[in-house]
């Protein structure tokens, strides 16, 4: 007879996100990915905390300031992606309603 | 009336005293009257008729009335005796005039209420009131004269009435006696000359009367008229308040940023929200991400293409230009030279070794000509192409020698031999630098402990001998051929393994012979010798002046004794015996691309250790102090005699039985040259391609890629005798020939023959060496057989590098190596299609034979197959209904 107590249930699997960060983890170029909640809490990231801190912190407000521009301009519409191209690199932001995930890319290698 | 006339005189003079009686008119008038007038009363129907009704025409205060004769005459006429003036009708008509004056007697002054003047002087007197009163009186009294009777005027008393008061105030009347004044001067003062005199006007008063300016009202004008014109602007007003002031104050605050702790974390993670997410988004990275891969929509092709124009005009003249060129007739004479090399730090200082240019046999006969004359290395400087500016003196004749990176008076020297050589020229520096600047051979000012040395030889070029040299028994047993210094970033230990290298010096030298091996020198005095060396340290200590030749010190522990540090044979793969490496090359391992000039990493290196360290002092630590270093790549190519390239591995392995260190069997091995590998360099760009110059070919190699040389280039006509990378563009590459030529390669313009060529010498060179003084002068130094060493500069062509280079040159390379496994690949294939091929027909040639079968078997197999045939016809027919006999038959 086989006891369950004391032995945790097998996480379900996650590997989905897992995956899929993999493979975006994974495209030429891509210096770190960062999943922030919609309070602009670091949640899972590739980085080291102190950057993933300051990008948490700095562009949670960017995209707040975008979203609000695009909702004041019409109501309807709501952002879906936001790029922010740099000298160095180039900053991928996608919001949802709770989180975001950001990627950090160097597009010319 | 002729009568009245005296009688007017009387009365006029009457009337003179009558108007001094003016006053006294009233009283006459009841007596008497004047004789020339009359009075006479008028009936109101004649005072109607000749207008002069009482109080109506003629009043008080107009009592005159002028009649006319003629109306008195008529008015007499007609009314004859009733008219009133019947009475006085001889008087009337006796009037001279045509006129008379009548008069109101309103107060009835001549006792009636008119009178009539009857004399014209009357009238006049009457009608001129100079004293009305007293003519009036005057007059009265005339008429009254006249009419009544007359009566002579008896002279009344005089009875003053105060007028002689008036009069007396009027006449002048002396009020007091008349002063008489009598005045009289000498007789002979009249007429006596006058003299006169000067009198100041102040001095007296009143001696002057001055007119005093004063402002005349009148001329002060006072402007009544102004022309003005009038501008409005607001109204400007300057205020102020009183804020209440705030002083600042320092203040900070400490915030750290908000984390989940990680079970927060894995709970997020864990959630379906977040998968659901993640899911729906990655789509979009996905394509983001892929689109800047495909293409850069931010990169300026046309910016980017106008870079390649900005040197457009100065891209005249593509050749070497020659810059200098040195030739001793004293040293260098019937010598050539075998090595060049850059001084690392100061400008403009060139050294070269020169050798003899003598086949081994002609050596070996002139073996004592050579002992006397000694082997040297010239340090030329630009500043003097007559002179050289130092020499080095060897033991024997020197194929390559090397400059310290770390410490540029260090170099080190393989002789032919095979003994390593150290010198020293630190007393010398001072005066290679100077000469450079001032150009001339100015050592006053240098303060030497050779000083006094040095004086003999003023004119002379200075002599350095080595101050090390390795023992004879321990070194090569051939003429070394390449010589290199460890870099400072790690060094080997006596088992052969790399270790960190605590001082960041050079302290290593790798060295090779075509004796078979690769041997690793150390300039620190080893710990082995610790105690003897301590000896020797003192007994130099002691015997500090003996310093023969002028010798620094700072090798002495090396002197005669030095040994290699580990020794790397090559042995050959397949066979046995051994590869003859003539060059090699190490990976660098620590730098990337130096696109700058080699001066900068010189002086990085003289700001490292600023002080030359002692030597003497260091000591090779034990092998468990240091931290072996895991990430050196201790792999080498070595180019042998035989024209083989050797990709071998130094690290010593342990042979398990013997305990003995070996090295390894070379890992690779290429036979490509058809004549001794002369050059094995490494490109300054990229770390893993190597250049091997041999024979009548070059070929350049990718570390790693073992197939074979990625770029082989053809045969030339001349043997190559050396190679060397361009050190600012990646692609260029400099061969230099047997006949004098040098060929530049532009790799990215044509591939299978130089760029261009051109002629330096007559002779085969020996050597070349690029050097970038400037970004505005880079220097090729070439050296050839007959002793010369030329100066060339490079062109702007040559060495500024087109944009993107670097990058399409490893494009290139990896297309070749690609070429090359794409060719390994197809060989495979062409084997393998070969091999399946060779089987196939091994297969068909051993199948069994199937027997020949009989005629009559075979006819009636064919009728058989005929008969069916019919058959099936007919089957086919009857089912499309074609069938001739059963249609017929149905009919």
């Amino acid at each position: 007879i086989a006891t369950f107590l004391g032995r945790k249930l097998q996480p379900r699997p996650q590997n989905e996100v897992e995956e899929t960060l993999k493979r975006i983890q994974g495209q030429k170029g891509v210096q770190g990915i960062i999943i922030v909640n919609a309070e602009g809490i670091p949640i899972k990231t590739t980085l080291d905390n102190s950057s993933t801190v300051q990008y948490a912190g700095l562009i949670h407000q960017l995209v707040m300031k975008a979203r609000s521009t695009v909702r004041d301009i019409d109501p309807q519409n709501d952002l879906t992606f936001l790029r922010v191209r740099s000298k160095k690199n180039e900053i991928m932001i996608a919001p949802d309603k709770d989180y975001f995930l950001i990627v950090i890319q160097n597009p010319s290698d | 009336m002729s009568t009245k006339r005296p009688k007017s005189t009387t009365t006029t003079s009457k009337g003179k005293d009558k108007k001094a009686d003016e006053s006294s008119a009233g009283s006459v008038a009841g007596s008497g009257h004047p004789n020339d007038i009359l009075p006479l009363t008028l009936t109101s129907a004649t005072q109607e008729l000749f207008g002069c009704r009482c109080d109506e025409d003629v009043t008080g205060d107009n009592p005159y009335k002028i009649l006319r004769k003629e109306d008195i005459v008529q008015d007499m006429r007609m009314r004859a005796a009733v008219s009133d003036f019947s009475p006085m009708k001889q008087l009337v008509l006796d009037y001279p005039e045509d006129e008379l004056l009548l008069v109101y007697d309103r107060d009835f002054i001549y006792g009636s209420s008119f009178y009539l003047v009857l004399t014209a002087d009357a009238k006049e007197r009457h009608l001129k009131p100079v004293v009305a009163l007293g003519v009036e009186v005057a007059l009265e009294r005339e008429p009254s004269e006249v009419f009544a009777t007359q009566k002579t005027s008896e002279p009344q008393p005089w009875i003053s009435l105060g007028s002689e008061q008036e009069i007396e105030e009027e006449s002048v009347t002396d009020s007091r006696p008349r002063l008489k004044y009598r005045i009289s001067r000498v007789r002979r003062e009249f007429g006596a000359p006058i003299f006169f005199s000067d009198r100041n006007a102040m001095e007296t008063k009143d001696g002057f009367i001055e007119c005093t300016p004063y402002q005349d009202k009148n001329f002060s004008l006072k402007q009544m008229e102004r022309h003005t014109g009038v501008q409005t602007i607001p109204n400007l007003k300057s205020s102020s308040t009183q804020t209440q002031w705030t002083y600042p104050r320092s203040m900070c605050t400490q915030y750290e940023p908000r984390e989940f702790s990680e079970e927060k974390k894995e709970n997020c993670l864990q959630s379906e929200k977040l998968k659901n997410f993640v899911n729906s988004v990655a789509s979009r990275f996905e394509m983001a991400i892929q689109q800047n891969e495909i293409m850069d929509v931010f990169f300026d092709d046309w910016k980017a293409l106008s870079e390649e124009d900005s040197g457009y005009g100065r891209k005249a003249d593509p050749h070497l230009k020659e810059y200098q060129s040195f030739t001793d007739l004293h040293f260098s004479k019937e010598k050539t030279i075998s090595n060049i090399n850059w001084h690392p730090t100061i400008n403009g200082v060139i050294a070269v070794a020169v050798t003899e240019r003598l086949s081994f046999e002609d050596r070996i006969n002139g073996s004592t000509k050579l002992l006397l004359n000694p082997s040297l290395i010239l340090f030329w400087s630009f500043s003097d192409p007559i002179n050289p500016q130092l020499l080095l003196e060897c033991p024997d004749d020197v194929f390559s020698f090397e400059f310290c990176p770390s410490d540029p008076n260090i170099i080190v020297g393989g002789c032919m031999n095979g003994q390593v050589v150290l010198w020293d020229i630190s007393t010398h520096v001072e005066q290679l630098q100077g000469t450079r600047t001032s150009g001339g051979k100015n050592i006053a000012a240098n303060t030497n402990a050779l000083q006094g040395f040095e004086d003999k030889r003023e004119n002379e070029t200075p002599v350095v001998r080595y101050c090390a040299v390795s023992g004879i028994e321990n070194g090569h047993k051939a003429p070394i051929t390449d010589i290199q210094w460890l870099p400072g970033t790690f060094e080997v230990s006596r088992m052969g393994v790399p270790m960190e290298n605590k001082n960041g010096i050079c302290v290593q030298i790798v060295t090779c012979a075509p004796d078979c091996c690769v041997m690793f020198w150390d300039i620190r005095a080893p710990r082995v010798l610790q105690t003897m060396a301590d000896q020797r340290k003192q007994k130099v200590e002691e015997k500090p002046l003996e310093n023969p030749h002028g010798v620094p010190n700072t090798f002495k522990h090396l002197d005669l004794t030095w040994k290699p540090l580990i020794r790397v044979s090559l042995p050959k793969i397949d066979t046995s015996g051994e590869y003859s490496p003539l060059k090699i090359s190490l990976r660098d391992n620590t730098c990337d691309n130096h696109t700058g000039s080699n001066a900068d990493r010189a002086h990085l290196n003289a700001e490292r250790s600023e002080v030359a360290p002692e030597y003497a002092l260091l000591r090779v630590p034990s092998a468990k102090q240091l931290k072996p270093l895991e990430d050196i790549c201790t792999r080498l190519y070595a180019g042998t005699e035989d024209g083989e390239l050797v990709y071998t591995d130094w690290k010593l392995e342990k042979d398990n039985d013997s305990g003995r260190l070996f090295s390894a069997k070379p890992s690779h091995r290429f036979i490509i040259h058809d004549g001794q590998v002369n050059t094995v360099r490494r490109s300054p760009f990229f770390k893993d391609i190597i250049l091997t110059v041999g024979g009548w070919t070059f070929a350049i190699w990718k570390e790693g890629v073992t197939n074979g040389p990625i770029i082989q280039s053809s045969c030339s006509q001349k043997k190559c005798t050396v190679g060397y990378w361009s050190q600012s563009r990646p692609a260029v590459l400099f061969i230099g020939k047997e006949d004098g030529n040098i060929d530049v390669w532009d790799l990215l313009e044509k591939t299978h023959e130089p760029s261009q060529t051109q002629n330096i010498t007559a002779t085969q060179i020996t050597c070349i060496k690029p050097w970038i003084v400037s970004s505005k002068q880079h220097l090729l130094a070439v050296s050839d057989h007959l002793g010369t060493l030329h100066i060339l500069e490079i062109p702007w062509t040559l060495r500024s590098p087109s944009s993107n280079e670097k990058l399409s040159m490893s494009k290139y390379f990896e297309k070749e190596v690609d070429r090359l496994v794409y060719f390994e690949k197809r060989r495979e294939m062409r084997a393998k299609e070969k091999k399946d091929y060779e089987a196939e027909e091994l297969r068909k040639k051993t199948e069994p034979i199937i027997p020949e079968k009989q005629v009559e078997q075979i006819l009636e197999e064919a009728m058989k197959e005929y008969e069916d045939y019919l058959s099936l016809e007919r089957v086919i027919l009857k089912e499309m209904g074609l069938l001739p006999d059963t249609d017929k038959v149905d009919i």
